[in-house]
């Protein structure tokens, strides 16, 4: 199917996440979406398939002109999304899974179902058991039976939301084998991928949008630098960081391995030094946070050594519970303010003494009302001590979790430190935390924000399908290195080392 | 400022935002007394003479009025303890089942030890055997629901039915009454097991004693201390609460044993307070009561006193409403009910944002 957006607007209160977006797609292609984080390429997607509705703007399929409001209208008109986690229900079967969605009767038709079911999977080689719970599927597996399911719905046009984040290679072969299929039919298909290589391997034509608006279109193959340079086409922000990195090191790493059930991602030998700020990039979803969340023991290394020098020596963390890295002076700030930073209903004075109880049974409230008035002061936080944090605005909120973080840590860890900030709190954020640099705290952080990134850190770890760079000097980024990197093409412990044979690694 | 505002979380929407919340309660208390006066209407009786009924049948006599307070004492004792599972987030409605162990092992130590210890010490050790028993019996909704994340709501309710169980097999098993097994319960114990009374009526010093002293303890705790905010915490946001370092696990088994211990006491002193040996209706849904007494006052403990003294005297005071107006006696539950529904959705009311 023909599909053409006009002009599509849409904006998420200050935010402009597609601004007069023009997008052409022919039928019988397929049609690469490339940008990077927040450039407005999953919004655009999804105003095309009805999960969010446009300011204005026209949708025409084939030419005519398209009303589409719901998943379902979109359905109708013959347009279905694989969304990066495919929508299904884990209890159920395949088969039930399959049979959600279509019109019928009050009753199933689950032979009729079967036998489709079958048709489909066989066609595309996908191999599909109709019995097996969803649960117990792997992410791969779950991406083949949405796109059959879709199929069958009577789809074509399928778009797909960064569908190689998580599967395996071989999986991952299918789906393009099967997208080329596909294709050869007929149909069209919307590839969305911040992943230069995936592009080039299986689209036709690629679009690429930067900021909310298309910067390019042209047809594959065409040269690599051409689409790093259309995607990150901007000099990025100059480093403000002062020197602060001292000789010591705060957390070491031997072997690590990281992950959870879907993902494992090797971030090998590493050793991060007092007063050292380092950024971690990529797209969001593709280890940061669980690099994050290992180091503040949340959750658990799956191998390797974490090592944490405390003034007693060298202490060896990799199975300690997390009170232990509380106590080693580790600091975690989630990027969830209101679901995993701060209590809402509690007050700004609650908080205080949750995070430092006064000794004994009993609150002592006026010791703690000194303090909780203390850290409004020094932090600037517009709210009272009898202030439910629920009512704080973004950044007062980012204050408070700042200002409740205990003051000697030799580690901070956080996660979009300054996401939903204005320029004002975003600086008065990071002087805050340059400034425990200063006293010999190491950073790590996550962030979209390439600027962020650039601007703060000493050196810089880029996550991407399911790997790890090793960490890069700040000195020697350049933007189309970053952003290659982010497309995928990373510049792991083996690469580096294949460049350097005569000489060892330091990392 | 230019600020954006914090994510919507509806889970977390703090009530305490909207200036409106006070007119949204007093009118849905408005709205259900008139829906219940509407029933009234049209069962052919008039709402003022119900009123009048039900006054007459709390505190007409020195009997009655002694009945309310008699009702009163498990009522604080198990709206107390709720308070503490509500506060963790815990809807322990397996309170039923902690008050009829309390029961339960109370009649076991006054059975076992009456004549071989001195009758006081045998009373005293059958409150501190209840308490235990429904500090037990709650533990064990808390160990599933802790390590097995079983939700407390169901293993209460079914822990619930093998207390009701056990107190049937009890009594026509092995504590029947010599001769005759019955629903009347079992041998009455010797007066000198019996809790002090109010002169000779059915309310007990003791009983209301042990309740208002533990309710003040709940309050206390509830505003002063460590324990009581970390609770709040813990309940309103568990991950946060981890995350800050707030031992979690702790917190909600502490929950679950105190609310259980109060409702092992209240199930003790029911049968040395109240009615003197095993009855398979114990609890006399004391638990359900105050279940709906703990969501009524929503986390304040402070209220906890005067909702449950309404309560008793309606649950009192709608036992003649048959004999004088031909009235189910269960309307009391109609009011009751009709309360609760009304503060809840006043709540959900307080919360809900027209969508933009």
């Amino acid at each position: 199917m023909n599909v053409q957006l006009q002009h599509i607007n849409k904006h998420f209160g200050a935010v402009q996440a597609n601004q007069d977006v023009s997008f052409t797609v022919r039928a019988g292609t397929i049609h690469g979406l490339l940008g990077e984080n927040g450039a407005g390429k999953s919004t655009l997607v999804k105003v095309l398939s009805g999960y969010i509705t446009r300011d204005s703007g026209t949708i025409l399929l084939d030419g005519l002109s398209a009303e589409v409001k719901t998943p379902a209208d979109a359905i109708h008109a013959g347009v279905g999304m694989l969304h990066q986690d495919p929508l299904d229900f884990p209890p159920m079967t395949v088969l039930d899974n399959f049979m959600i969605g279509r019109a019928g009767g009050a009753f199933l038709n689950s032979r009729a179902a079967a036998r489709e079911f079958k048709m489909l999977s066989s066609r595309f080689k996908f191999s599909l058991d109709a019995n097996e719970t969803i649960g117990t599927l792997t992410m791969g597996e779950r991406q083949q039976l949405e796109i059959i399911r879709l199929l069958s719905l009577g789809v074509r046009t399928l778009i797909l939301d960064e569908p190689t984040t998580g599967i395996s290679a071989s999986q991952k072969a299918a789906l393009f084998a099967a997208l080329k299929v596909l294709a050869a039919q007929g149909r069209s298909v919307i590839f969305v991928s911040h992943k230069l290589e995936d592009v080039e391997e299986l689209c036709d034509e690629v679009t690429v949008m930067r900021a909310g608006r298309v910067v390019g279109n042209m047809p594959i193959p065409c040269p690599t630098s051409k689409l790093v340079n259309l995607m990150f086409g901007r000099e990025l922000a100059t480093p403000v960081k002062p020197a602060t990195c001292r000789e010591d090191v705060t957390l070491g790493t031997e072997g690590l391995v990281i992950g959870n059930n879907r993902l494992s991602i090797a971030i090998g030998d590493l050793s991060v030094h007092g007063g050292e700020v380092i950024g971690l990039a990529g797209l969001e979803g593709s280890g940061q946070s669980i690099f994050l969340l290992t180091c503040a023991g949340v959750m658990h290394p799956i191998a390797g050594r974490l090592l944490f020098s405390s003034p007693h020596g060298q202490v060896d963390m990799t199975t300690k519970p997390y009170h232990r890295f509380q106590r080693a002076g580790i600091g975690y700030l989630p990027a969830d303010r209101l679901r995993e930073g701060l209590i809402g209903g509690l007050t700004i004075q609650e908080h205080v003494v949750l995070r430092t109880p006064s000794p004994g049974l009993f609150v002592d409230r006026k010791r703690t009302h000194a303090v909780a008035d203390g850290a409004i002061k020094a932090y600037n936080i517009h709210g009272h001590t009898d202030t439910p944090v629920g009512q704080l605005s973004g950044g007062n909120q980012q204050r408070t979790q700042l200002a409740l973080l205990p003051q000697a840590l030799s580690l901070v860890l956080l996660e979009h430190p300054t996401r939903g900030l204005d320029i004002e709190s975003t600086v008065w954020v990071w002087q805050q935390l340059i400034s425990r640099c200063r006293t010999g705290s190491a950073i790590i952080f996550a962030s979209s924000d390439l600027d962020e990134i650039v601007q703060y850190s000493d050196r810089v770890i880029v996550f991407s399908g399911g790997r790890a760079s090793v960490p890069i000097s700040i000195a020697d980024l350049t933007a189309s290195r970053l952003g290659e990197m982010i497309g995928g093409n990373l510049e792991t412990i083996s690469k580096v080392a294949s460049e350097h044979p005569n000489g060892s690694v330091k990392l | 400022m230019a600020e954006n505002a914090p994510p919507n979380s509806p889970a977390l929407s703090p009530t305490w935002q909207h200036p409106r919340n006070t007119w949204l309660q007093v009118g849905a208390l408005v709205i259900s007394l008139a829906i219940v006066a509407l029933l009234i209407s049209f069962t052919g009786a008039s709402p003022v003479s119900v009123v009048a009924n039900l006054w007459d049948g709390a505190f007409g006599t020195t009997d009655q009025a002694a009945r309310v307070i008699a009702t009163l004492a498990p009522l604080l004792l198990c709206s107390s303890g709720l308070i503490y599972t509500f506060m963790a987030g815990l809807y322990n409605l397996g309170v039923e089942g902690q008050i009829i162990i309390g029961a339960i092992a109370a009649t076991a130590i006054l059975r076992g030890l009456q004549g071989v210890l001195p009758a006081t010490l045998v009373v005293a050790l059958s409150i501190v055997a209840g308490m235990l028993g429904g500090m037990l019996w709650s533990l064990l909704a808390g160990v599933l629901n802790v390590y097995g994340k079983i939700s407390e709501i169901f293993s209460g309710l079914g822990l619930n039915f093998v207390a009701q169980g056990l107190i049937i097999y009890l009594i026509f098993g092995p504590w029947k009454r010599p001769g005759i097994a019955s629903m009347s319960g079992t041998e009455p114990f010797h007066q000198s097991l019996w809790l002090v009374r109010f002169g000779n009526t059915d309310a007990s010093p003791v009983a209301l004693g042990i309740a208002v002293v533990l309710l003040i303890a709940t309050i206390v705790v509830m505003r002063n201390t460590h324990f009581g905010l970390r609770l709040k915490a813990v309940g309103q946001n568990p991950r946060a609460a981890f995350l800050m370092g707030i031992p979690a696990t702790q917190l909600l088994l502490s929950a679950f044993a105190l609310c259980g211990g109060f409702a092992g006491i209240a199930g003790a002193l029911q049968v040395s307070g109240l009615f003197h040996r095993l009855v398979p209706a114990i609890s006399s849904n004391l638990g359900f009561l105050g279940l709906l007494v703990a969501m009524l006052v929503n986390f304040s403990a402070l209220w906890v006193l005067p909702v449950a003294f309404f309560f008793s005297a309606l649950n009192v005071g709608s036992l003649q409403l048959p004999m004088v107006l031909k009235l189910e006696s269960s309307l009391s539950g109609v009011i009751q009910g009709m309360l609760v529904l009304a503060a809840l959705l006043s709540r959900g009311l307080s919360q809900w944002k027209p969508s933009r």
